[in-house]
């Protein structure tokens, strides 16, 4: 089969789009001080704050699909008197500055936010400044993602597999969990990985909701952003595992995260 | 035993009302144009579109009463529904979606197993069972699909174009297969369908619907030999025309008055086919009672006989041999003159 020439009016500023993205990743790797790459890798501060991301940013993609899952259904199937509105209200964070969600989260979930101070009161609750408030951090910015991209799934998919089966005598549970869940399975997938990887660079609402404490709120954004500071061809290192980590998920994935089609 | 159902709702430019009343002794189909509403009744029947006012009751069960606000779930209905494009659950094996049904209603893994294997050797499809719905052609998808809805034994077996998306190829095999699984199943069948040459191969009984209304019901034979829309009358092939009998003529509106042999009165269909209509270059002398002239609009070959459309005071079709329009020197547009016996023109009340 012949391949297709891509036109030279296309291709010029597809060149210079990739290039924009390749050159800065390039700088990082010839910049990085590779004599001292181990020493920064074992480093304890390192090895906790990567720990700490992958089980944040885990988590987060958890919460998303418990939550943001049954948040998209009722943006695609249910018909109600404002959800235009609670489904921007609901992806705000999309758009929103980071640090405008993490302050939004301190004046709630504070101890003397508007649920926080009840919270402490009556269970002693609090979130700021620990890892659970780095995972609320990060499902505030990274769930819109997920529910936007289940949402899209629900209502392209083709409703009538949902009718063969309650024809079939499936309750309205198993149509779901056996029909549309797998039905919708690329799409919930792509969710899910657009939530992790933005999850795993959450930087702002992170560092305002739940501060920079090693071991227990520093994830590797901000310890990239702490060691820039002090020991900049150090941050180099940790920001180029991020950058590892990141790519080999997205390229292993990304036949799926295409969906099937 | 036996499904009652009266439906009434607007859907769209659909304004839909039937009356169904099926037993279990008869195969029924269901018979209209696209968009007559006849997949839409089904569905109002299987409780997958409410309806405005009417009533759905199987076995002498209540299953839907707008006037008293019952209605059972599609899921709790004990039927079994063939979807058009058959609806196979892509993600599952054929044998998983055969089980569906079998496990939807309670019944274990492992007898489930046990059933749809037995349902999937019944149309012959044992030796696919691991494969999925895409893996197979279009007839062993629709024979999944029957397996798929038989297998939970409904009471109610619905079928909504079982056919239409096979090629010619296949579908006279498949046709007489699923006349054999409708013949040994033991309950009530409903087909829905476009195709009249499918209703009457399928059907001990015909509902033809037209525009959400019931035009005519009957046995292939009854509807077939005494069209009452002109949607049947096309299917069929015959001219069928309605107006005013007058003891020995009917007249039609804006139109010509027919001899006829009979002696009703009051409204009727006139019913004449196409072989009893005489073409003839000049005005004809002789016997026939009704002579009328017209031009011939539309000219068309079917298999040894040539079908002229001719517009006369009202459409007519004649059927002639392909000597005849060589002999006749007929053209498209060329004017002619038609004839044909009052004793040819079947007459019935409306």
């Amino acid at each position: 089969m012949r391949r297709e020439r891509v036109p030279i009016v296309v291709l010029i500023p597809a060149a210079i789009g990739a290039a924009f993205f390749i050159v800065p990743l390039v700088g990082l790797i010839v910049r990085s001080p590779w004599h001292d790459a181990v020493a920064a890798l074992t480093a304890p501060e390192t090895v906790e704050a990567l720990k700490l991301s992958l089980v944040a940013s885990l988590s987060a993609t958890a919460v998303g699909l418990i939550l943001g899952v049954p948040l998209a259904w009722v943006y695609a199937r249910a018909e109600f008197p404002g959800r235009d509105l609670l489904r921007a209200l609901t992806t705000l964070p999309m758009v929103l500055p980071p640090v405008v969600g993490g302050i939004a989260l301190l004046l709630a979930f504070g101890r003397r936010g508007l649920l926080g101070s009840w919270l402490d009161s009556t269970f002693g609750i609090t979130l700021p400044f620990t890892t659970a408030g780095v995972v609320m951090a990060e499902t505030f910015v990274a769930m819109p993602f997920l529910i936007l991209t289940v949402e899209a799934g629900l209502r392209s998919m083709d409703r009538r597999y949902e009718e063969a089966a309650r024809a079939l005598g499936a309750s309205r549970w198993r149509v779901f969990t056996r029909v549309t869940l797998p039905l919708i399975a690329p799409s919930l997938f792509a969710g899910a990985v657009l939530c992790w990887a933005r999850a795993l660079g959450e930087f702002g609402a992170t560092i305002t909701f739940a501060g920079n404490f090693p071991g227990v709120t520093q994830t590797m954004p901000l310890a990239v952003y702490l060691v820039l500071e002090t020991n900049q061809e150090a941050s180099f290192i940790l920001s180029l595992v991020l950058l590892l980590i990141s790519l080999v998920v997205l390229v292993g994935l990304r036949h799926r995260w295409l969906g099937s089609a | 035993m036996s499904l009652e159902a009266s439906v009434r709702l607007t859907q769209g430019p659909l304004d839909l009302d039937m009356e169904l009343a099926i037993g279990e002794d008869e195969v029924v189909a269901l018979l209209g144009p696209n968009g007559a509403g006849k997949t839409t009744l089904l569905r109002a029947v299987a409780g997958l579109v409410p309806f405005n006012s009417g009533h759905v009751s199987l076995d002498g069960h209540v299953l839907e009463d707008a006037a008293t606000g019952r209605y059972v779930p599609t899921e709790r209905r004990p039927i079994g529904f063939v979807f058009q494009d058959y609806l196979l659950f892509p993600h599952l094996n054929v044998l998983d979606n055969v089980a569906f049904g079998l496990r939807s209603r309670g019944m274990s893994r492992g007898a489930a197993t046990e059933k749809a294997v037995q349902w999937l050797d019944r149309v012959g499809l044992k030796s696919y069972a691991g494969a999925k719905p895409a893996e197979l052609s279009g007839g062993q998808r629709q024979r999944v699909a029957l397996a798929r809805a038989l297998a939970p034994d409904p009471r109610l077996l619905l079928l909504d174009e079982p056919l239409a998306a096979l090629d010619v190829t296949t579908r006279a095999d498949v046709r007489r297969d699923l006349k054999r699984h409708l013949a040994s199943f033991q309950g009530i069948r409903l087909v829905v369908t476009h195709d009249p040459l499918e209703a009457v191969a399928l059907a001990d009984r015909l509902i033809v619907m037209e525009k959400g209304h019931l035009v005519q019901t009957g046995t292939p034979a009854e509807v077939t030999e005494r069209p009452r829309s002109q949607y049947v009358a096309d299917l069929v092939g015959v001219n069928l025309l309605r107006g005013e009998a007058d003891h020995g003529s009917v007249r039609i509106p804006g139109g010509p008055v027919v001899a006829t042999a009979g002696a009703e009165s009051g409204e009727v269909f006139a019913m004449i086919h196409p072989r009893a209509v005489a073409l003839h270059h000049t005005r004809p002398e002789g016997s026939p009672r009704n002579v009328w002239r017209g031009r011939a609009s539309n000219i068309e070959l079917m298999g040894n006989r040539v079908r002229v459309r001719i517009d006369a005071e009202v459409p007519l079709v004649a059927e002639v041999t392909p000597s005849a329009v060589k002999e006749l020197d007929l053209v498209e547009g060329g004017e002619v003159w038609l004839s044909f016996k009052a004793t040819d023109v079947g007459v019935y009340p409306a």
